[in-house]
């Protein structure tokens, strides 16, 4: 492991150390971003699943709604009735911060002040089913937007997780690993120098009290 | 910081057309390639949210590659008329394991 080459120096080792408990202190806060990153994904999975669930819900029975009027008007009557819509919906995006991830937020606002104003056509040329078809869209709308709020959420919060997970491998199996690798190997080798200064200083005695006896 | 947004609808016309009622905005689209073109204008001209009939969306997976990592526009698919498809539901599971590496949703 100590292929990348360090000085055996006490700067040296405290600079190391330094770094390591720097390491160590991110590993365990980005464990911590992790799993609360983790805990808030899984909440809006679940949100979502149960959404789109509505949502698909919904918008088979609206087709199913049009199919009926399709049936009883003809479909250049259903054509011409849809042809000018009198609402408008336009959308606001806010974003959320959920665990510095910038997750989007919806909201939307109709032209019209009243959000049932949804009939573009006269009552009189066409048929019931097609109001029931109008109506039973625009009940699923408000889901759906909350349904692509989520799912936004979701795959953006997915990325971020990916990466916090990545990060928190690198550091526990890689930089720390590293670290304390060369921390060990550094004062070995600092405890060795000590150990051979400290020999070499008993026998410059022994050699000198020899000397002295000689005399 | 916010803005006024559109909100679209893309599909084959027998998919989408009811959202015209509703305000939506609705483009009447049978292939990818033209999918693809609707999409990249929509993301220009500051949409929100664009609902994508999951048969157009499974045919284009690379556009939505591209826009998923965006915050606008959320491309979200839909049932179209035949049905759904189980691509939504598909994609949700894709970015758990990516996430958590294993799918949890059972």
């Amino acid at each position: 492991m100590t292929a990348t080459q360090v000085n055996p120096t006490r700067m040296e080792l405290s600079r190391l150390k330094k770094k390591l408990t720097t390491a160590r202190r991110g590993h365990k806060l980005l464990k911590d971003k992790r799993d609360e990153l983790m805990r808030q994904f899984l909440e809006l999975v679940r949100e979502n699943q149960m959404l789109r669930q509505k949502v698909e819900k919904g918008i088979a029975k609206a087709n199913l709604d049009f199919a009926l009027a399709a049936a009883v008007m003809n479909d250049a009557a259903v054509k011409t009735a849809l042809l000018a819509p009198k609402q408008s919906v336009s959308a606001t995006v806010t974003s959320k911060n959920i665990m510095s991830v910038d997750v989007p937020s919806f909201q939307y606002q109709t032209r019209t002040v009243d959000s049932s104003d949804i009939f573009s056509y006269g009552f009189v040329d066409t048929s019931v089913d097609l109001d029931t078809a109008v109506a039973s869209l625009s009940a699923v709308f408000p889901d759906m937007l909350k349904l692509a709020e989520t799912e936004k959420s979701c795959t953006l919060l997915a990325s971020e997780i990916e990466k916090t997970r990545r990060r928190v491998n690198a550091l526990e199996h890689v930089l720390i690993p590293e670290y304390t690798e060369k921390i060990r190997y550094i004062s070995m080798k600092l405890d060795e120098n000590e150990r051979s200064t400290q020999i070499r200083l008993l026998k410059v005695k022994d050699m000198m009290l020899e000397t002295q006896r000689k005399k | 910081m916010s803005k006024t947004y559109k909100i679209a609808a893309v599909g084959d016309r027998d998919s989408v057309y009811g959202f015209a009622a509703l305000g939506l905005d609705t483009y009447f689209i049978g292939n990818g390639n033209d999918a693809t073109a609707c999409i990249q204008r929509l993301a220009k001209e500051k949409t929100a949210v664009i609902y994508l009939t999951e048969p157009l969306a499974e045919a284009i997976p690379e556009v939505l590659e591209k826009y998923r990592e965006k915050a606008t526009p959320a491309i979200i698919p839909i049932p179209s008329v035949s049905g759904s498809t189980g691509y939504g539901r598909r994609v949700i599971q894709e970015a758990m394991i990516k996430a958590v590496g294993t799918d949890l949703t059972k």
